[in-house]
């Protein structure tokens, strides 16, 4: 067969394909239709509650990262002569810089296995990077709970360095060997560190600062600290967005006349309406992204990186969003998904009585033993499950937030998250190609242990 | 004739890079191929850690950074 067939046969076959998913597309069904509507009230909440006060200042972070911190500072650290100690710190934290486009960190992580530091740290690096990239972090903890958030960033790291000194353990007389043999690598040209630490420091200081505030969640009581930082959260936020724009003026030397007319509208809004703060940053934010045009390069090179974040993540993010709602619900919808939620909370729920509900119709008499097992099975299953599927960049948020409506426990969703991201059956392969099959079936084995163990401790000191 | 080569898993930066090399040779008139590398077992030949990499007559001129078309014309001048 011709190559010009079998491509015309590709597109008879999608074609075939879509016909049947039409002829049999249950839009009469109320579940269907149900979901549906539950998949775009989601994304509205989505973008009600999360795009333009956590993601869009998680973009310009995320941008102003790849720009203004030097990675090949990070790089030297995983060179074959480093300090093993050093290897594995760095190793473990430093997904916050340099994880933050998915598609770096297998090169990376293959790069440091093969010519650098070895498979230790390869594999925390691998392990923990996409659960500390800065998007991840502030996503994690603004979708699903700071207790999640942090939960995650800390388990990660932790077991990062775990998992990669047992790794290293394991194939400790392989690990000699390759270190006999030791290559060169190129680790990129050392950058000219024209700009001083603290003046970075302070910048990337004052935009995280606009994030966190701009987030501060509204607090149980009405009294106390966290209620007087909640009443105060816009004050506090516009006083970090005037540092960022001191920042913008003296390091980098945009004009303060341009600052100045740009900071005008989310003023005059502010003032104008103070019961919508939201008005005020979108200005602030539209002000921000046109003064990157009247800067240096490296205020471009900004812009261009944010913009390249953005129009990666945000098409993945919209389509998660959407399969979210569609499978699962949204929160005010109760069990309004095509899954319906008793599935969910007899597989990874906080006890077995709703599965023992399905499979015997009376699930009110849970035996101990039962009891006792239950979170064992619950994060063994949400963690296997979750190195198996593949999450594209930040959906497992959405996902992981429809499963907790739908009764999922707070130790698997940890689970899930402490496996999914850092492993899929693709990523499995490409890992495959480098490790070989023995020790990336170790990898993978350790990971699923580490990660159930985490749930199970997670979701004990939670309930 | 020059040989340039584009270490990267395919992500959207190294598809610029790719481009930025294009531009480069067509503006600059010399004779050179431009190749992509998007193997992982082929991009750790040559060493580099950070993707997208720039490789010319293979030698690593870059890695980790998306060079501007400007900067590429001063590795073939």
């Amino acid at each position: 067969m011709s190559e010009g067939n079998r491509k015309e046969l590709k597109i008879l076959g999608w074609l075939v394909g879509l016909f049947l998913v039409l002829y049999y597309l249950p839009v009469e069904a109320a579940r269907f239709q149900g979901a549906i509507i539950e998949a775009f009230k989601l994304a509205k909440w989505y973008a009600r509650e999360h795009v333009l006060l956590c993601l869009v200042p998680a973009f310009f972070i995320a941008g102003a990262i790849g720009v203004f911190v030097s990675q090949n500072a990070v790089m030297k650290y995983f060179g074959p002569k480093a300090s093993k100690w050093l290897s594995y710190s760095v190793a473990s934290v430093s997904g916050t810089i340099l994880a933050v486009c998915s598609c770096t960190v297998l090169p990376l992580f293959g790069g440091i296995y093969m010519r650098g530091a070895g498979l230790g740290p390869a594999v925390a690096f691998l392990y923990s990077g996409p659960a500390i990239n800065v998007l991840a972090i502030v996503l994690t903890a603004r979708v699903l709970g700071w207790q999640l958030g942090v939960a995650r960033a800390v388990g990660a790291v932790a077991f990062s360095v775990v998992i990669g000194l047992l790794m290293h353990l394991i194939f400790l007389k392989e690990e000699r060997a390759k270190a006999a043999q030791a290559q060169d690598v190129y680790l990129g040209d050392d950058e000219k560190g024209d700009r001083p630490l603290w003046q970075v420091a302070l910048y990337f200081f004052s935009m995280v600062g606009i994030l966190v505030f701009a987030n501060w969640g509204k607090p149980m009581e009405t009294a106390g600290l966290w209620y007087a930082i909640f009443r105060a959260k816009w004050l506090v936020t516009a006083l970090f967005a005037a540092i960022l724009g001191v920042c913008l003026w003296r390091f980098l030397k945009v004009r303060l006349a341009w600052i100045v007319l740009a900071a005008i509208p989310a003023v005059v809004l502010a003032l104008a309406f103070p019961g919508h703060p939201v008005l005020a940053f979108a200005a602030g934010s539209t002000g921000l992204a046109v003064l990157t045009f009247f800067g240096g390069a490296e205020l471009k090179d900004w812009r261009d990186q944010t913009w390249g974040f953005a129009k990666q993540i945000l098409p993945l993010l919209f389509g998660g969003v959407l399969a979210a709602g569609f499978f699962l619900g949204s929160p005010e919808g109760k069990d309004a998904g095509i899954i319906p939620n008793v599935w969910i909370q007899a597989l990874v729920g906080d006890s077995p009585s709703a599965l023992l509900g399905l499979i015997s119709g009376d699930g009110s008499h849970v035996p101990g033993w039962l009891a006792l097992l239950w979170p064992v099975w619950t994060n063994f299953f949400a963690s296997i499950t979750g190195a198996l599927m593949y999450f594209a960049t930040l959906t497992e948020v959405p996902i992981l937030r429809g499963l907790l409506d739908s009764g999922m426990g707070q130790g698997p969703a940890l689970a899930l998250l402490l496996a999914g991201p850092a492993l899929s059956l693709p990523n499995m392969l490409v890992i495959n190609s480098i490790l070989g099959p023995k020790k990336t079936l170790t990898f993978v084995g350790l990971v699923v242990v580490m990660a159930t163990v985490t749930g199970i401790v997670f979701g004990a000191i939670v309930n | 004739m020059r040989r340039i080569q584009v270490l990267g898993t395919g992500c959207p930066k190294c598809k610029m890079l790719t481009a930025n090399a294009e531009t480069a040779v067509k503006t600059l008139g010399v004779e050179a191929t431009v190749e992509k590398v998007e193997k992982i077992a082929d991009i750790m030949k040559f060493g580099v850690m950070m993707t997208p990499a720039l490789v010319v007559d293979g030698q690593v001129k870059s890695a980790g950074k998306v060079l501007s078309a400007e900067d590429i014309k001063a590795f073939l001048a």
